[in-house]
């Protein structure tokens, strides 16, 4: 009989007093380690150090921010109808954003000079590209196919028509010269995407030909494009693309502007297609090979389809770049919306000390909502495409 | 029929042997190209013939008669020539580049390792940098520091000063201006002389260190030797310093070196905007270094700081070079902005001011393009070698 059960036969209903039926209910860990306090501590009081840049960033914030919103709120002047609005007064010693002077030529930096009386085709044309980048960029919109053909057949065709005119027709012949603000930079940014994707991937097969003299043109012109700045090719279409043509067909300040983009994003598109057409393992190739599929079909029926579909946030990130390039053809006197802006802020109608800082901030405003859009679609399909692949 | 009659490839029509359609693609391709520049160049000299502008480069010798704001060899607009003039630009775009390299870098490196901070202020802030700048045009930014900050600045008169040494003002950045009146040569001397001296003792103590385990203590020397040699040099008197601090007058800053607000607002955009796309570059780097390597250095007894610098950064910097190099390329060639808010780099000299008094648009875009050409080249082609030599050994 060993020592515990002659303990138990003392009291064979409890057992013993003082042994533990149930364990202890654990103590709640010190305060600094649970909930809230945890939290903080963890991410934002780590270390010394951590707390010392802790409270600087607090400081930055609370340095930067308070007047940045009296800026652009508080103290913004949001009607007038001239600078005497928006100068400081004893009553308002420190004027903020002048929000009237944007009301006032919000037409302006949406149309520029485009006549009044036609702006119309101009929302039908912002209307009809909106339909097409939609139908394109959801990727389980119905007939895709139909919407490649709509985006890049009929609406640059249907556009040109409608924005330039066509007196047969009944709409009055617009010179590109009215032309100007966010009218201007959407053209600019759709024709670079529309015509950058197919000349980029026949670069880009180019460079991967077999044949010798497609493969050294190919390198050569995508090289030479992506070593120069675009604002020296900008130049170049600008003032050299004139002299290459018969002069019966000059072309048009815009439309040497957009030669020059559509041939700076070709390029720059030819290299993501490459890294894209790289990324598809050999067997692909050598099957479809196997296939019987000639060079054409092989690529349009096997390759392609795979290489663009993982290219998808690379093109959208390219297109990103390209968006922001846009601004330079203000460079080459072409009215985008950074040179309406340019043109009105120096306006003596509305110039003061805040005016200057009002337009950039709406072209920042605009030029932000645009490109981050674009990036979250981006990151939206890239985990999109990881889901796909991790099945 | 025998077997031996087939023993070379079977006959097919030329038409349908990938080999002669390969080859008849390619000539019709070359021709086409060679169709297309042949008409480009006849229309190109018919078209200037009837416009009346030469061609050749003999414009380059031409007395240029036009004022460079910012010059960092001698030039006058009265002697100097359209080739001097070229050089002028040349020099100061590679002035903003090299500034704006080293400042983009510093900021791009601190931003970069801010995303990765386990401080979550710290890294969202650094976050929100990198997606604002990121978003935004430069050429808006551009206009932005020139126009809204720089211009905004008080007149000369009421300069904001740091310390008496330094003036800012909508006339640009002020500073003292130092000036060696003999014995800078030997100055400069000494210093090159601890440079020498800390890389081969450096070396050396790398070496010693493979053969016996001790690091000889380096840092310490090479602080001598960068104190202590110019000290000397100093000690023997013969370098006389003038300072010389920007003073301020009725309507302009006397003294001093003056940096103008075009160059001030260029490397201000230029620096903000690729610190933010260098920040990304530094982050997938750091990321890319699997967390067992860390965890491994850990392991082997290593501190933090000790991993850092010998495990993860020399992995890291293997994936960061290479696209780090297109940064500072792109930053270079983005410096040609410069052209938009009126700073005298190559493009606002040559393709704008010397292109419109001569007319000779080829000659000028030509040359333009081959000075970028050829930068982006000879980077490219030292990124290959440094690739080559960094590049994985495996089995």
């Amino acid at each position: 009989m060993t020592a515990l059960d002659s303990l138990k036969n003392l009291d064979p209903e409890h057992g013993v007093a003082y042994v533990r039926q149930v364990p202890v209910a654990p103590q709640t860990p010190p305060v600094t380690e649970r909930g809230m306090l945890r939290w903080l501590r963890m991410n934002f009081f780590a270390t010394p150090l951590d707390a010392l840049m802790t409270i600087g960033v607090l400081l930055l914030i609370a340095w930067v921010v308070p007047p940045f919103l009296d800026f652009m709120i508080f103290d913004a002047t949001w009607s007038g109808r001239d600078r005497e609005a928006c100068l400081s007064t004893v009553a308002r010693p420190e004027a903020g954003a002048c929000w009237a002077f944007v009301r006032d030529r919000f037409a302006y930096f949406i149309y520029g000079s485009y006549p009044l009386s036609e702006r119309w085709r101009v929302d039908v044309f912002f209307a009809m590209l909106a339909v097409g980048i939609v139908w394109m960029l959801k990727l389980d919109a119905p007939r895709r196919d139909l919407g490649a053909v709509y985006f890049f057949i009929v609406l640059p065709i249907v556009s040109y028509v409608l924005l330039t005119g066509l007196p047969a027709m009944g709409l009055p012949e617009v010179d590109t010269t009215l032309w100007g603000g966010v009218l201007v930079t959407i053209v600019v940014a759709a024709v670079g995407i529309v015509v950058s994707l197919p000349i980029g991937i026949v670069l880009a097969l180019g460079r991967r030909s077999e044949m010798p003299a497609v493969r050294l043109l190919s390198v050569i012109y995508i090289e030479f494009v992506r070593g120069v700045p675009l604002i020296t090719v900008l130049f170049m279409a600008s003032v050299m693309l004139p002299l290459f043509v018969p002069e019966a067909y000059s072309p048009d300040k815009l439309l040497r502007a957009l030669v020059g983009i559509a041939m700076f994003a070709s390029a720059y598109m030819a290299e993501v297609v490459r890294a894209g057409l790289q990324a598809i393992p050999k067997g692909q190739y050598e099957g479809a090979m196997a296939l019987g599929l000639g060079y054409w079909q092989r690529m349009r029926f096997i390759i392609l389809p795979q290489a663009l579909k993982i290219t998808i946030p690379n093109i959208v990130n390219t297109y990103i770049g390209l968006f922001k390039d846009t601004t330079l053809v203000f460079i080459v006197g072409i009215f985008d919306l950074l040179k309406t802006i340019e043109a009105a802020r120096i306006d003596p109608h509305w110039a003061t000390p805040v005016t200057s800082t009002t337009g950039y901030a709406f072209a920042a405003i605009f030029y932000f909502v645009c490109c981050y859009m674009m990036s979250r679609y981006a990151k939206g399909v890239e985990a999109r495409l990881a889901r796909a692949e991790r099945r | 029929m025998s077997a031996t009659e087939h023993a070379g490839p079977p006959k097919v029509s030329p038409l349908y042997d990938p080999r002669v359609r390969s080859i008849a693609y390619q000539l019709v391709l070359c021709g086409i190209v060679a169709f297309l520049a042949y008409g480009a160049i006849s229309n190109a000299a018919e078209n200037l013939a009837r416009a009346r502008i030469a061609s050749g480069f003999s414009f380059w010798n031409v007395t240029a008669g036009f004022d460079i704001s910012q010059t960092l060899i001698d030039y006058s607009p009265q002697t100097s020539t359209y080739g001097r003039a070229f050089w002028v630009g040349l020099l100061n775009t590679l002035l903003v580049a090299a500034i704006g390299i080293a400042f983009a870098t510093v900021l791009g490196f601190l931003i970069g390792i801010a995303r990765l901070s386990r401080n979550l202020l710290v890294a969202r802030l650094a976050a929100g940098y990198v997606e604002l700048i990121r978003n935004l045009p430069l050429l808006l930014q551009l206009l932005f520091w020139y126009n809204a900050v720089l211009k905004a600045l008080p007149p000369v008169r009421e300069s904001i000063s740091v310390g008496g040494a330094l003036f800012l003002n909508n006339r640009g950045l002020f500073l003292p201006e130092f000036r060696f009146q003999g014995g800078g040569l030997a100055l400069l001397a000494a210093f090159a002389l601890a440079l020498a001296g800390s890389i081969s003792f450096a070396a050396w103590a790398g070496r010693h260190q493979m053969r016996t385990g001790r690091r000889p203590p380096v840092l310490p020397l090479v602080i001598a030797l960068f104190v202590g040699l110019p000290f000397m040099v100093l000690l023997t008197g013969s370098v006389h310093l003038a300072i010389t601090f920007p003073e301020v007058g009725r309507f302009n800053i006397r003294g001093g070196t003056e940096i103008l607000p075009e160059f001030v607002a260029l490397v201000f955009g230029l620096v903000i905007y690729t610190a933010a796309f260098i920040a990304e570059v530094v982050r997938a780097g750091i990321l890319s270094v699997s967390r067992g390597q860390t965890e491994a250095a850990y392991a082997l007894g290593l501190r933090h700081g000790l991993t850092l610098r010998l495990v993860v950064i020399p992995q890291a910097m293997r994936v960061i070079i290479p696209p780090l190099t297109s940064q500072y390329l792109n930053l270079t060639k983005n410096s040609s902005l410069a052209v938009a808010i009126g700073y005298p780099d190559l493009v606002q000299v040559f393709t704008g001011t010397v292109l419109n008094q001569t007319g000779q648009a080829v000659e000028v875009v030509v040359i333009t393009m081959a000075v970028y050409l050829t930068i982006s080249l000879l980077t490219s082609l030292v990124m290959n070698i440094y690739n080559a030599r960094m590049a994985l050994v495996e089995r």
